[in-house]
């Protein structure tokens, strides 16, 4: 895939790849045939009417209604082909399976963090297996990045205070790059990393040998009765706070008649923002613990709350849980 | 025949002298002058910059600045281009210059807002100065939030507020021109007789005027968090960082238009005269240029497609940058078809009209891979936007000045330049800016990020290829600065119409008095004639 050495476009290693590239070269060949005949048409005008003697003055040509409606609404329509194809490939790349992996991405000036529901936490690392769909929940501990796979054609801002989403499905074993292509102050350009596309075997192995903490979920749990959640939070639905069990994905009602759906982000803020939507029938006595948990943590303790809402949570682990492996460094790999 | 033509005794230049009766003129085109200088030395400070950049890419390490130091480069050289330049550049100094007399008008409506516009600028400038030497700014010239609010330690209010009150210059001009071109037209000039130039200021004025206020009031904001501590894109304490980018980007995608329609209205003029024929379909090309400035409020959140906005919102975004494509497609049509049957010849000016051509038609067309969602998404802030905004930006908009600057040259100064070393600069830049640029398509393709330091080595042949054009491109833009001021004392005279060019600025000497016309002109024909008789009138022959 070069040609005179220079490469043209990374290595194909995810399912979005082959479409993205091939709507490239769609554009790429539609665009080249436009600017080709604009090109030709100038040149040779130049050199046919070229002025031959100095009072020699052009034609009156006004113009040419049908000509020029032509010229507007052909162009209009190919470029609705190329809206319409590209709206669908972007429509799929927002859509993750619901079988996805689940992995979480933290950005922070300026390091990338992947936290794995086993367990397994890796910084400017992420080992994923091919062949499966991979849903990496993003969000930033300071300013706006981005976490950009060329490889896989895919990007996603890592927004600080909300979780965004893309997801892949690595089709190619190999190492391929990480980068932040989002400006984020002095060493921008070295936030990258490498994503490691392993075979499933390869990774269940990998997955194995780390996880001092436990699961994302024991880590959760943890932090949930360090901060003494379920003091308020009663699995009976009578303490100060609404249970938790069985919320994620269903529709609450709100204290100011709106209502929200419970997901991941509705999770986060209510953590770390907790006057923000009040549940319908609870007074506001939640302390905000913004600055007090970090977003490492917050993974954790939504995790931990997806997970009692069993029949909510889509995202199966990859393994069962990993026996603490002893002395490995949660952030080292290998 | 040449040598029979004289300076005219009284001119505008020559009426009055010394510095004060310029810093208080009320001549537009005294006003337009102080511009051209004061943006040729913004313009000079944001390619050395540039070239501090350039110079850095040429190796994968960052070896050569350190990693803060390449930051503020690539952001002054931003914001010295986009605020202190480009914005400025065509509507500054050719619009003021010209769409007076170009309408037949004595002044702009309000002279001493004009001369206000100047000095705003300057005070922008010096606010700049002072960031500069205060030891510069690293936001990008974006100035992205939670960034430049909480984390940047640069002297981002000093900038951010040059960036305003060089804003209030560029409203001001706008309402200048929207007036003036409103209430100040010779008699018989209809709206369907204006040079398509005026068209295309008067496009851009209603940019400016309803743009600017967003990102004043933007800008505004970015101060206030900073200084006083309020909460307003600062996630942490309940702001919103991605309402920063949408207001951002509701001035700054049309500020993109503010550049590049100015330039568009000199290729309409460059290409009638120098094919001796009226443009084809001047109403299409006269619409589009609105259709340009309406669609161009409606785009902006196709900057933020990878920024957590809604699937489908992204959607509806896309579709309507498709729509804006459109009128610059038709534009570009109804220039080539304008080339039919004309009598065409290749001086200078329609050299910079080709190169245009050529630069335009790759900047625009790039941006339909910037519309397409499912491809944005792989390209968005890589180096393929940077090619692509530099096709336009640099490729359209200064292409269009330079072809402009040197079309109306004998107008401004009553003198010719060296035609021979102006065809080599006009080549220089084409050649320079395609080396420069072309390889950036493809390192942006390939996924290298903008904004980068340091870099993988295999993007290492494609940056060394930019940075030699970079060097080409360099010389292109500094020999006019020669042959320019080689001009105003040894330039051959010009006379009135050394083009043979049908607009009524060619009527005036060159320079022209300060009241323009001795008369008040009385239009009774259409635009762009160009007629056996006329030719004769004009002395062609």
């Amino acid at each position: 895939m070069g040609s005179f050495g220079i490469p043209l476009f990374p290595e194909q290693a995810s399912t979005f790849a082959r479409d993205v590239d091939a709507l490239y070269f769609f554009i790429i060949a539609v665009s080249g045939f436009f600017a080709l005949g604009v090109t030709v048409a100038v040149i040779v005008f130049g050199i046919v009417f070229r002025r031959r003697h100095a009072g020699e003055v052009g034609a009156r040509i006004e113009g040419n209604l049908p000509l020029e409606l032509a010229w507007s609404i052909i162009p209009t329509m190919i470029s609705m082909v190329m809206f319409g194809w590209g709206a669908s490939s972007y429509f799929h790349m927002r859509t993750p399976p619901a079988e996805a992996l689940n992995i979480y991405a933290v950005g922070k000036q300026w390091m990338w963090k992947f936290q794995h529901l086993e367990g397994q936490r890796e910084i400017n690392e992420l080992h994923v297996p091919v062949g499966r769909p991979v849903k990496v929940t993003i969000t930033s501990e300071d300013v706006v990045h981005s976490l950009y796979l060329p490889s896989f054609r895919t990007k996603m801002d890592a927004i600080p205070g909300r979780y965004t989403h893309l997801w892949f499905e690595a089709t190619k074993v190999g190492e391929y790059h990480i980068f932040c292509t989002e400006y984020c102050g002095t060493n921008h350009s070295g936030m990258i990393g490498t994503v490691v596309v392993m075979e499933p075997n390869d990774y269940q192995a990998w997955l194995a040998g780390g996880g001092v903490e436990g699961t994302l979920v024991e880590r959760g749990q943890r932090l949930f009765q360090d901060l003494a959640c379920g003091t308020c939070h009663l699995d009976t639905g009578k303490g100060r706070g609404p249970s938790l069990n069985d919320i994620v994905g269903k529709t609450v009602a709100l204290a100011d008649g709106s209502t929200a759906v419970v997901d991941e982000g509705y999770l986060r803020e209510s953590i770390i923002n907790s006057q923000a939507k009040i549940v319908q029938g609870y007074q506001p006595l939640m302390p905000a613990f913004q600055g007090l948990v970090s977003e490492d943590n917050l993974v954790a303790l939504v995790e931990y709350v997806k997970s009692l809402s069993p029949q909510a949570t889509t995202t199966a682990p990859a393994a069962a849980t990993a026996p603490a492996a002893p002395a490995a460094d949660p952030t080292k790999k290998k | 025949m040449l040598d029979t033509l004289k300076l005219p005794e009284r001119h505008y230049l020559n009426n009055g002298h010394g510095l004060k009766s310029w810093l208080l003129t009320k001549d537009h085109k005294r006003i337009a002058i102080m511009y051209l200088i004061s943006i040729s030395v913004m313009f000079l400070i944001g390619g050395l910059f540039a070239a501090a950049v350039r110079v850095e890419l040429m190796t994968p390490e960052g070896d050569l600045f350190l990693a803060d130091t390449y930051n503020k480069m690539f952001t002054m050289h931003g914001v010295v281009m986009v605020f202190f330049f480009l914005i400025p550049s065509t509507p500054a100094v050719l619009g003021n210059f010209l769409i007076p007399p170009m309408i037949g008008a004595k002044d702009l409506a309000f002279p001493r807002i004009n001369l206000l516009s100047l000095y705003l600028l300057w005070v922008g400038a010096a606010f700049f100065f002072y960031a500069l030497f205060a030891g510069g700014v690293d936001t990008g010239w974006t100035f992205y939030t939670p960034f430049s609010s909480s984390a940047s330690n640069s002297n981002v209010v000093p900038t951010a507020l040059g960036a305003f009150i060089s804003g209030f210059s560029s409203i001001l001009t706008g309402l200048n021109f929207i007036v003036t071109i409103h209430r100040m037209r010779a008699p018989g000039l209809t709206w369907f007789r204006l040079p398509l130039f005026v068209w295309a200021h008067y496009a851009t004025s209603l940019i400016q005027v309803l743009g600017t206020p967003v990102v004043a009031i933007t800008i505004v904001m970015v101060a206030v968090e900073r200084m006083f501590g309020f909460a307003i894109f600062d996630p942490v304490r309940g702001g919103d960082p991605v309402l920063f980018q949408h207001l951002f980007w509701f001035y700054s995608h049309p500020a993109v238009y503010i550049m590049i329609l100015p330039a568009m209205g000199v290729i309409s003029e460059v290409v009638s005269t120098f094919s001796r024929k009226t443009i084809f379909g001047y109403s299409f090309v006269a619409f589009s240029s609105l259709a340009i400035a309406v669609f161009g409020f409606l785009v902006w959140a196709h900057h933020l497609f990878v920024a957590g906005i809604s699937t489908y919102s992204a959607m509806v975004f896309s579709f309507l940058s498709f729509a804006v494509a459109i009128p610059s497609a038709v534009k570009t049509f109804n220039w080539a078809a304008t080339l039919y049957k004309g009598a065409i010849s290749f001086e200078t000016p329609m050299l910079y009209a080709y190169g245009f051509f050529g630069l335009f038609l790759i900047g625009g067309l790039t941006g339909l891979f910037l519309a397409t969602l499912g491809v944005d998404i792989h390209v968005h802030d890589t180096y393929f936007v940077v090619a692509h905004f530099h096709y336009i930006m640099v490729g359209g908009a200064i292409m269009g000045y330079l072809g402009g600057l040197h079309f109306w040259w004998p107008k401004l100064t009553g003198r010719m330049y060296s035609e021979f070393f102006s065809r080599i600069s006009a080549i220089l830049v084409f050649v320079g800016f395609n080396l420069t640029f072309f390889p950036q398509f493809m390192l942006g393709y390939m996924g290298m990020p903008r904004r980068y330091h340091a870099y993988p080595d295999e993007f290492q042949v494609l940056n060394i290829m930019s940075s030699a054009g970079a060097a080409v491109l360099g010389v292109g833009y500094l020999l006019p600065v020669l042959y320019f001021l080689w001009s105003l004392k040894r330039g051959e005279v010009a006379g009135p119409n050394p083009w043979g060019a049908s607009g009524l600025e060619w009527q005036m000497p060159s320079p022209p008095p300060t009241e323009n016309f001795k008369e008040q002109p009385v239009v009774h024909g259409e635009p762009y004639e160009y007629t056996p008789h006329v030719a004769r009138e004009a002395n062609l022959v």
